[in-house]
Parts: C-alpha cells; structure tokens; sequence
C-alpha cells in the first residue's frame, strides 16, 4: 500500500532518497537543506536506510567523495544549498564534465553578501555551465518525485541532476504527500549498472592529464550529452507515471497556454503561485497563461519557441540577477532561444529576491506593469 | 557507450620519453647494496626489480634515483650530444 503523509520538502526528499536505494551519501549541513541530511543520516542510523553517511567537514569535500562513490559504481546522493553550492563548484565541473551520475538536491537560498537565509535562485543559476541537468519544481510531491526519476534521467544520460526546491517555502513548509509502495519505486528504478568503475583488479585513472585533440571531443561530447538528454525528461515522466499513476515531468509545465496572449514565465515555487495571477489577469480582461520551466538545463529552446505563437508577449518573472547584464538570467537565455525564431516580446521583472514574499497579486500587477511598457523596477523591493 | 575520460597504463603511452634526456643515470654495481630505493623512487618504473637494469628507451633522466641512492652508487653523466 502507498502511505498518504504530510512532509516537509526537506523530509520528502529524504524519503526520495530511501526509496531510490541509495547507496552513499556525502554530506555537509547548511540552512535550509539540513533536515535533509539530518533525516537521511537518522535512516542510516535506525537501519531503515542501508547506506553509508560519510559526515564530510564541507561541501567541496562533500562532492569530492560523492564523485569518488559514483566512480566506484554506487548510486549517489547529497543536499545543499546557497554557499555550500558555490563552494562545490569546482567539483561540480569534475562530476558533470566527468559524466558521473548522481542526485544533488539543492535548497534554494540567496547567496552572500549580506547574509540571507531565505529563497532566491543565485546558487544554481550561477552553476549554469558546469554540464549539471538541473530541475527546479513547485511542490513537496513533486521533490519526490522528481529525485527518483532524477536517478533515472541520470543513470540514462550518464550527467548528474541537480533538483533546485525553494528554501523554506517548500523545504520547510508540509504538504500532503503519497509515498509508492517500495516494490512500485524497485520496478521503476532498478539497481544502477555503470557502464565502468573504478577496480583495483584494472587499475585507471579518470579525468587524467588529456592532449588537446583528445579534451575538445570530450567537452563537445558533453553538450552532445545535455542536447540528448531532452527527450529523457518526458520519457523519466511517462514511464513513472505508469507505475506509481502520478504525473510530474517534461521540460516546460503549462497552464491556460492554449489561447494565451500573454505567458508568464517563471521557475519553482513562483511559477505555480504565477497560475493565481494568471486566473486573475484573466478576470481582468488579460488572455494570461503560465509556463513553468522545470528544466533549465539542458535549456527547453526547441519547445518554449512551440509554445509560444509570434506575436505573442513573454513576461519573466524571476528570483535571480544576471549582473552587468541589466536583467535576469532567464530572460536573456529565452530571448537567445527565441532569436530568429519568433517575433516574440519579453519582458523582464527581477522580484523575490533573498525571500521576499512573492503574491500572486503583486505578480500579475508586475506582468500588467511590463506589458503596458512601465519601466521595469526590479532594484525596488515589493 | 564510451563516455568517461578514463585512462589505464600502458608502456610508452608518452612516446619514448628517454629522447627527453640531458643527463643519464649510471649504477656501479660495486658500491650497490641491493637497497632496492633506486627501484622505488624511479617515478617511470624503468629500473627492473630484479636486475636493477635501467631501461633507457624510456629513462627521462630525472635523476631522482641518484639523489635517493644512500651509497652513491648511480651518478648522472651528461649524454652525448649526437644520442
């Protein structure tokens, strides 16, 4: 029988991780993602989770050892967020460049300076390049969820998945959630089989000094790797959907796109707050609709230019700053991947940034200002 | 699918690096007393356990088994110009 809980998103990704049959993890503790960890370790200890806890002294330690694990041939995975993302960035190159398959969630938090604890999208925007798959979802259930196939996806693209779920507002925040039956979580995820492992009976080295001529094929087989894994997302989804009949996948979610004029864009928690706005512009005479992307990377180009019909207006809302750039990270990537495609307008609205509170009101306010042409206000809190 | 930038070792997977050298090891075997550092330390694995035979073609002429050598027995005499 499933079991109907109510979670925490930190609890619902530690239960993730006992349903996956993880093997190891690594970890190192930092606010909002510790609970994570503290509940995976708890597991271990009580023998409910047969899995070995290495307690690291920090993040890039932490990395270090879960690229070493999966190199061995284990299934992987580890929790951070905000500062503890940025001091893994190193190894985050190794991992994904190195085509090591994993499972790192990551709690969105603002990154220093000033100190913040609460939501932005900083930390994980900021590991755009480092050949990571990364997710960003809207609910508990969908953390869930969303780690499981993210082992999938993983094992299937030979890349690590980073899931990104908002700081307190989904990590600490309960929700109703089901858990599958083990065996249905078994026959949708059965045990990892690496194409190669580390062997003291064949003794290699990995990642090792590479001529020039050797190094770009691999660095071009890399992003032939993040263009390939697109189709995985839909296929994680489908064949997930089959055995625990919940439905959380795909690159882009939609909703009232149909016949939509004007589509907010927006990721994580946001973006289904962003469906309200949507309800209401609508009530106010405005054909809204809302495009959530779940996949920022590999980057949804090929169907946010389906989605969206020429002439339409595109307003992105979102938690992050593309310094020096005047705008956000999101909208200077959906303007590049719309280039020349489609006459489409974007508008830009930096909001929510270091936790402040996003309403659905405000936001369609944000989305009437930028369609009407009002210049854009985003260094000016709510 | 070959996907991972993996290396295993292999003999002259650089290329004969002995071309590489200035200076080449030497052992007098009168004042060698089998200690067998030379054999650790040598980074390249040219020095055969056995018959502590150096093998040339691949000696890049680093000289660190000379430098560990407690009894002084491999000197480093400078190579010809024309080898």
């Amino acid at each position: 029988m499933s079991e109907r809980l109510l979670e925490t998103g930190c609890h619902a990704a530690a239960l993730a991780v006992r349903s996956a049959r993880v093997d190891v993890v690594a970890a190192y503790p930092i606010t909002p993602q510790s609970s994570v960890v503290e509940t995976v370790a708890a597991m271990v200890e009580e023998g409910t989770l047969d899995c070995r806890f290495l307690p690291v002294e920090g993040e890039h330690s932490a990395m270090a050892a879960c690229a070493g694990a999966i190199a061995a041939g284990a299934r992987v995975f580890t929790a951070t967020a905000s500062q503890g993302l940025l001091y893994m960035h190193e190894v985050l190159h190794l991992v994904g460049g190195g085509r090591l398959p994993m499972v790192m969630a990551n709690v969105n938090r603002a990154v220093f300076p000033p100190w913040a604890l609460l939501v932005d999208h900083q930390d994980s925007l900021s590991q755009r390049d480092t050949a990571w798959l990364q997710m960003y979802v809207a609910s508990v259930q969908e953390i869930y969820n969303a780690i499981i196939q993210g082992f999938w996806i993983a094992e299937a693209a030979q890349l690590p998945v980073m899931v990104n779920f908002d700081g307190f507002v989904l990590s600490h925040c309960a929700s109703g959630i089901v858990v599958p039956d083990q065996e249905v979580i078994d026959a949708f995820l059965p045990p990892y089989q690496p194409l190669w492992r580390l062997d003291p009976a064949q003794p290699s080295s990995y990642a090792n000094v590479t001529a020039t001529e050797y190094y770009g094929k691999h660095r071009a087989s890399i992003q032939r790797a993040q263009e390939e894994a697109k189709p995985l997302f839909a296929e994680a989804a489908a064949l997930y959907r089959d055995h625990t009949g919940m439905w959380d996948g795909d690159l882009l979610e939609l909703y009232r796109t149909e016949d939509a004029e004007v589509f907010v864009v927006a990721m994580g928690s946001m973006a289904a707050e962003a469906k309200l706005s949507a309800d209401a512009l609508r009530e106010r005479g405005t054909k809204a609709g809302v495009i959530r992307i779940r996949v920022y990377r590999p980057f949804p180009a090929e169907a946010l230019v389906e989605v969206l019909p020429e002439g339409a207006a595109a307003v992105v809302l979102e938690r992050n700053y593309s310094f020096g750039m005047n705008s956000g990270i999101l909208a200077v990537e959906l303007k590049a991947a719309l280039y020349g495609q489609k006459n489409i307008r974007v508008f830009d609205r930096v909001m929510g940034i270091g936790g402040e509170d996003l309403t659905w009101e405000y936001m369609a306010r944000m989305v009437e200002d930028a369609v009407q042409g009002k210049e854009a206000t985003s260094w000016q809190p709510a | 699918m070959n996907v991972h930038p993996i290396s295993f070792p292999q003999k002259g997977v650089s290329g004969q690096t002995g071309s590489w050298r200035l200076e080449r090891p030497v052992l007098n075997k009168d004042l060698c007393t089998s200690c067998l550092f030379c054999w650790v330390f040598c980074p390249e694995a040219v020095i055969d356990k056995a018959s502590l035979a150096i093998d040339y073609t691949y000696c890049k002429g680093c000289g660190i088994c000379a430098a560990e050598c407690p009894t002084q027995a491999i000197v480093m005499e400078k190579e010809a110009a024309s080898s």
